[in-house]
């Protein structure tokens, strides 16, 4: 039994005219990879924000816990919380050239982030930052710490802001997209990277995606996000040969995947009709407005997560009778 | 007589880095009624390309023809007339919008410029092609800002068919959009192709949407269409080694994970390695991969491919 590294509980987000995240529950265990899935809009990037205290100001958590390591973060105050952002819990995001300083060094600025948690020379910092590019496997490290970020490929930026990110050997990374704008082949030396470096690091990943491949092959376990709230939880097989709620088979359907042998020629695609945005000011189940077997009862209160086994949960009560269903291809949703 | 045709169409930008040679010898054909895919790594010349066929960018050599009729050097005005029957919709259909037009007023300017039709007509045009495509009937006087993603990008496929085109040149038409709106903008296509006739080329980097959509996909490295088949010999027996790597470097729920298949980045364009362009990366490059580039020759009826040990990749 692995421990527990971070708990989320009941958290939920708010904006001045909104609650993009809802009542938001889940944990990571030392050491693992748990993926969070969702759509734009299901508040996945928000709560990953809000792990690292960096919510946009007109956002505030309204409720809830994040437990790190038995410490509240939301009861830390600025000064305890930068001690603990990018040494303990790091971050990465989708595109690196946003994030990386265009008129500053590579080396400098990985320099920088660990300056900023242990009293180093500006020599010393140089050294470690060498062996930091070597780590994220960036062939001439010697020569590239040198570089400005624009004289990096995509998938190199990726690595230098994966080397900011375990600088300092952090217990959780939280990467949000970090291959979404990079193609396939640079997405698979980048996740390889990522995984080699979870189980070296002995640290925990929190991958945020919108792609249920990436997550079927990286993660431990899984947790699908629809519009700000927790619908489904399982492991990645689980979830592939037997999701539960319908959005998440709603999804699944809709994907057209490489080893399938189907074709426009043979049918159309699944839908799922409508967008995320018709769910915004609904009471009851989020998902309802889309969900082709919704019923009357769906629109009178949210449905509470349903324990099938401790790590599997679902937030929908009509599930059995879903499972009836042979194939989840013939869904008519 | 095929729809479009090029041959050894090369387009060339001068920068301050030497040539970049974004498209570098592309003979490419898409029949009547075909779904071409065309893939590839981003800075492969795909997009490039695609703007080529459609002379938004200028050749720098080679030849399109376009219903036999070589439109290569024709002068903007009379390529207007063939630009109403080539159209294009783009990736990110909110940038391709005006935000301080309403719909029925981007729908309409297509109309105006190419003279079909008085107001009253042009109206009912428009009116019409909103229905087709699944926007409600009050979108005319509405902003793009208005619309979801899916919903703009059904716009932009409803700006692309007012004019009745023969072939629409789909530059990652779905990359932008979750995967739940997709599936309805993919249908979408589908069903538009079947009402109007039309021929796509399809260009994007997704090989499971390319899977479901196209009937011939063209592989393109660095500028050189390396493989080109119909999409089921594609799928079943590819024989470049980038068509492979590309492949497997798909995640896919329904096989474990693998060693990433591809080292290294995509080369630059601006220096295109000797030889094979594709040997800095290949897993099977011999000597002669490094010095003889491979020429692209059929290996059986429509599957060709551009390498010197396809036969032996079994």
């Amino acid at each position: 039994m692995t421990s527990l590294l971070l708990q989320v509980e009941n958290l939920t987000i708010g904006f001045p005219r909104a609650e993009p995240v809802r009542n938001l529950s889940f944990e990571v265990r030392a050491g693992e990879t748990l993926a969070i899935v969702g759509e734009s809009g299901s508040g996945k990037s928000l709560t990953a924000l809000a792990l690292m205290q960096l919510l946009p100001r007109a956002a505030a958590v309204i409720s809830g816990r994040i437990i790190f390591d038995d410490r509240d973060l939301l009861g830390l105050d600025a000064r305890e919380m930068r001690h603990l952002r990018g040494r303990d819990i790091a971050m990465i995001f989708q595109e690196p050239m946003t994030s990386l300083n265009p008129v500053m060094s590579i080396g400098r600025q990985i320099g920088e982030v660990l300056k900023a948690h242990e009293k180093l020379s500006g020599r010393a910092a140089r050294e470690r930052a060498i062996e930091l590019l070597k780590l994220v496997r960036i062939p001439a490290a010697e020569k590239r710490v040198d570089d400005y970020p624009h004289q990096l490929s995509g998938g190199m930026r990726q690595r230098v802001m994966i080397a900011m990110a375990v600088a300092c050997r952090p217990k959780l990374l939280i990467a949000d997209e970090p291959t979404t704008a990079l193609d396939v082949t640079i997405q698979a030396q980048v996740l390889d990277l990522l995984d080699t470096l979870r189980r070296e690091l002995q640290m925990a990943v929190v991958l945020i995606t919108h792609d249920l491949g990436v997550v079927a092959q990286w993660a431990d376990r899984v947790v699908v996000m629809y519009a700000g709230r927790k619908v489904e939880q399982a492991l990645p097989g689980e979830l592939f040969n037997d999701p539960l709620h319908p959005y998440t088979r709603g999804l699944l359907s809709a994907s057209p995947r490489l080893k399938h042998d189907f074709h426009y020629l043979e049918g159309p695609l699944t839908e799922i009709s409508g967008s995320i945005v018709s769910a915004a000011g609904e009471v009851g189940c989020p998902f309802r407005p889309r969900c082709c077997q919704a019923r009357a009862s769906c629109g009178h209160q949210v449905p509470p997560l349903i324990a099938q086994t401790p790590d599997r949960l679902v937030a929908c009560p009509f599930t059995s009778s879903l499972k009836a269903v042979p194939d989840a291809a013939h869904l008519s949703l | 007589m095929p729809l479009i045709l090029a041959s050894d169409l090369k387009t060339h930008y001068k920068t301050r880095d030497g040539l970049l040679r974004s498209v570098d010898g592309v003979d490419l054909v898409v029949e009547r009624g075909e779904t071409v895919g065309l893939v590839g790594e981003s800075g492969c010349g795909k997009s490039t390309l695609g703007k080529t066929l459609l002379r938004l960018v200028d050749p720098t050599e080679g030849r399109i023809e376009f219903k036999g009729e070589d439109i290569t050097t024709l002068d903007q005005g009379r390529l207007r007339n063939v630009r109403k029957s080539i159209q294009m919709i783009f990736q990110d259909p909110f940038a391709s919008l005006n935000p301080r037009h309403t719909i029925g007023e981007i729908l309409e300017a297509p109309l105006i410029v190419h003279k079909a039709g008085n107001r009253p007509a042009r109206r009912r045009t428009v009116a019409g092609i909103i229905a087709k495509v699944g926007l409600p009937a009050d979108a005319i006087n509405r902003y793009p800002h208005e619309f979801s993603g899916g919903q703009r990008q059904r716009i932009g496929i409803a700006r692309a068919l007012l004019l009745n085109p023969d072939l629409i040149v789909c530059d990652e038409p779905v990359s932008a959009l979750d995967l739940s709106i997709q599936a309805q903008i993919l249908n979408l296509l589908v069903e538009m192709k079947k009402e109007f006739g039309l021929s796509y080329l399809f260009i994007s980097h997704d090989l499971s949407v390319v899977r479901y959509f196209c009937d011939r996909v063209l592989v393109m490295y660095l500028g050189r269409i390396v493989e080109s088949a119909d999409n089921e010999t594609l799928w079943s027996d590819p024989r470049h080694p980038y068509t492979r790597a590309l492949m497997a470097a798909v995640p896919d729920p329904s096989r474990p994970r693998q060693a990433a298949p591809l080292g290294g980045d995509l080369p630059s364009p601006s220096n295109i390695p000797s030889g094979c362009r594709f040997h800095t990366r290949c897993p099977l490059a011999t000597q002669l991969c490094r010095v003889a580039d491979p020429e692209f020759r059929s290996i059986k009826p429509g599957h060709q491919v551009a390498c010197h040990v396809a036969d032996q990749t079994n």
